[in-house]
């Protein structure tokens, strides 16, 4: 791989006698350093992502396109390509790079903000028509990047800056389950809810993204992993808490499930 | 100037059909579009003709979304067309303002309903310091020689470029020959999304530096900024006639100049002494030739068809030297398309002379 | 039942105090620093007696700051920061260390 290593990689030695087992960062990933908050469950899902590029061999055809959010940070420290988007228009870019360059591997890396609130239209058109690319959607209910404010899929009772009593469906309306709604069209090929706020989660939600990848090299159509993720920041709650939190409050609007596929 | 070699015999085509041939003559080889009159045409002709070459046309489901496929298409190294009209192209703005901070170079067409998004077109029309070139072909052969100078300069500049079209242009048919452009003196699209197979990965953003482990945001916003004086340097472009000894020159762009020609002819015929400066680049606005222009004459007419944006330009290329007058104005047929009876070529006469003997009232 | 040597080392400068590992580690070997904090203010993990090489750590934590090491099974144990069993007010040290 190419790219500058973070010093992390020349730290502390090895203890003598003992193999080292598992690397701080995974290979694609050019530095540990970011500046996501303590406890953010962004970085477990993007490490998740790069392994599966990595065990896939698909770095060298890899083209990540990104939407903006808290993520729009990752660009710079992976050893992979990426065409950067505008908010919610991710799954447009990637369908024109993916229609001239059918060989690539094409991926969207979109929070809930970008690809539910912003980017509804955008998604649901490119399922739609099938198109051979996977969403991977980052989902804590929350624009994080803004400063913590609502989006399409906060939950009901959901504190926010924009509702700071609680999400009411009577003022705020419904989340979007943008899963389910996807999984409703015929160009959908894969759909499927993870999470990363345990280590037995976090190891199925690579199952699940390996099978969305594996449907795109497949050609089988438009694929897509949400990924419930902490923000304990946004959450108000301590980054300990965030875990829990995600389970009590996030994963009874979202089921963590294969939806279609 | 542009060298070029002929392809093919010449051919009778409606005007959108042949503008959309050149791009594809040109290399463009993915076009992304909504239906839009009068800009439809485009898109139908791009939909069977780009198959044929290999290419992919989309018919998206928004203007937001063909000109983010665009993007996509684009920032892979493709050359890429869409067209729009006026609402369609404001729907994009965020878009162009973007990619041209990104350096992703397109080739975007404006259909215009009348004349009446030149600020639009001049002005960014979107957020940030950027600027488009805008070429504003007359003739359905101009269009033709300008879209395959579009693609070139884009890829030149690494900026989106305009074509400034309008209904008529869109729906005259003529005999129009096709050219190839000698482009060996572009560079290599090594800023394009590939894969990083062999090399070091890359981002094209609009937000930072391309390298990878460098956080610059305002890189990119001053390269854009950088670039604006380059372009204006180097690619206005201007048609001009009967200039020597005119009394009254009149400024006009796109196919009602070539109304304003023929007026101005007529004018000669009546023995007034009537020039014209017609911009074929809006963006770089030619001010160097309605300046000296501006130092022969007694008033300089403008005539468009709008409530008056490019007498804007005419009126800091001239500072006051000379009355500046608007003898056009907003016209339209009941199609609201833009064909208005302002367009009749004796109307532009009376107006012309109106101003030669010094009755028109200078624009503020 | 043989034990297989296994430590972990921790990056604590990078560490944010999120304390998810702390949380996730089943023998329960890693406490957070008290009076400590690194170069950015945070409080981080240090490594006790008893790390099975789980790699749960390293899974759960979001600024990479570990690294998983285990032996062959039977071989000498590893000792944690202190040098002995479990134990309260670990404060100050890098992380795991080898055998003493």
């Amino acid at each position: 791989m190419t790219g500058e290593r973070s010093a992390r990689d020349r730290g502390p030695a090895a203890p003598p006698g003992l193999t080292k087992v598992v690397a701080a960062t995974p290979d694609l990933l050019l530095s540990q350093h970011h500046s996501l908050c303590p406890g953010c469950g962004e970085p477990l899902a993007l490490r998740t992502i790069l392994e599966v590029i990595a065990e896939l061999g698909l770095r060298d055809r890899t083209i990540c396109v990104g939407g903006i959010g808290c993520y729009t940070a990752f660009p710079s420290i992976i050893d992979i390509d990426v065409l950067q988007a505008l908010h919610g228009r991710a799954p447009s870019v990637a369908t024109g790079a993916k229609r001239v360059r059918p060989d690539a591997f094409v991926f969207t890396l979109q929070g809930d903000g970008d690809m539910v609130s912003e980017g509804l239209q955008e998604v649901v058109h490119t399922a739609a028509r099938g198109e051979r690319i996977t969403a991977v959607l980052l989902n804590n209910g929350v624009f994080g990047e803004t400063g913590g404010h609502m989006t399409a899929t906060s939950v009901l009772g959901q504190r926010t800056k924009t509702t700071m009593a609680g999400r009411d469906q009577e003022a705020h309306g419904h989340p979007i389950r943008i899963g389910e709604l996807l999984a409703q069209l015929d160009g959908t090929a894969y759909v499927a809810r993870g999470a990363v706020h345990t280590p037995a989660a976090i190891a199925w939600t690579k199952r699940l993204i390996r099978d969305a990848f594996q449907t795109q090299l497949d050609g089988k159509g438009f694929s897509m992993v949400e990924v419930l993720t902490m923000c304990p920041t946004d959450w108000y709650v301590d980054p300990e808490k965030g875990p829990a939190w995600l389970s009590e409050h996030l994963e009874a609007t979202y089921p963590l499930r294969v939806i279609k596929g | 100037m542009m060298q070029l070699e002929p392809i093919g015999p010449r051919v009778l085509m409606e005007g959108s059909h042949a503008l959309a041939e050149s791009a594809v003559q040109a290399g463009c080889r993915f076009y992304a579009g909504y239906p839009i009159t009068p800009s439809t045409e485009i898109l139908e002709y791009m939909a069977t003709r780009l198959p044929q070459v290999g290419g992919v046309c989309m018919n998206a489901e928004s203007e937001i979304e063909a000109i983010n496929m665009v993007w996509g298409a684009a920032g892979c190294g493709v050359r890429s067309m869409i067209a729009s009209t006026g609402q369609g192209i404001s729907l994009m703005q965020e878009a162009f303002a973007e990619m041209a901070n990104a350096q992703i170079p397109a080739v975007t067409v404006n259909m215009c309903r009348g004349q009446a998004d030149y600020f639009q077109a001049t002005r960014g029309g979107g957020h940030g310091d950027y600027r488009f070139i805008v070429l504003a072909p007359s003739t359905v052969q101009e269009a033709v020689e300008l879209t395959a100078e579009a693609f070139y300069l884009s890829d030149k500049w690494r900026n989106p470029v305009m074509i400034f079209g309008d209904f008529l242009l869109a729906h005259t048919t003529e005999a129009v020959q096709f050219h190839r452009r000698d482009e060996r003196d572009l560079p290599p699209k090594d800023w394009a999304i590939t894969g990083a197979k062999g090399r070091r990965a890359i981002t094209l953003t609009p937000l930072g530096p391309a390298e990878k482990l460098s956080t610059d945001p305002g890189k990119a916003l001053v390269a854009t900024a950088e670039k604006i004086p380059k372009m204006k340097a180097a690619e206005a472009r201007v048609d001009v006639g009967f200039l020597d000894d005119a009394e009254v020159a009149v400024v006009a762009f796109g196919c009602p100049a070539r109304f304003v020609k023929y007026a101005v002819r007529l004018c000669r015929e009546q023995g007034l002494k009537a020039g014209y400066v017609r911009p074929v680049s809006l963006w770089p606005f030619p001010s160097a030739a309605v300046a000296a222009a501006a130092g022969r004459v007694k008033a300089l007419a403008v005539y468009e068809l709008n409530a008056g944006q490019m007498i804007e330009d005419v009126q800091l290329a001239v500072l006051g030297r000379v009355p500046v007058v608007p003898i056009g104005g907003v016209s339209h047929d009941h199609s609201g398309f833009g064909v208005g009876p302002a367009l009749e070529p004796e109307s532009i006469v009376r107006r012309i002379t109106e101003v030669y003997q010094g009755k028109g009232q200078a624009a503020a | 039942m043989a034990r297989v040597p296994a430590t972990v080392t921790i990056d604590t400068e990078t560490c944010k105090g999120c304390v998810l590992c702390v949380a996730v580690c089943p023998p329960r070997v890693l406490v957070m620093t008290t009076a400590e904090v690194n170069g950015k203010g945070y409080r981080y993990p240090v490594l006790l007696d008893g790390c099975t090489g789980c790699e749960l750590c390293a899974k759960i934590c979001p600024d990479f700051c570990f690294e998983v090491y285990r032996g062959e099974v039977g071989g000498a144990g590893v000792a944690g920061v202190l040098g002995h069993g479990r134990g309260a007010g670990a404060e100050g040290s890098i992380g795991g260390v080898g055998p003493r």
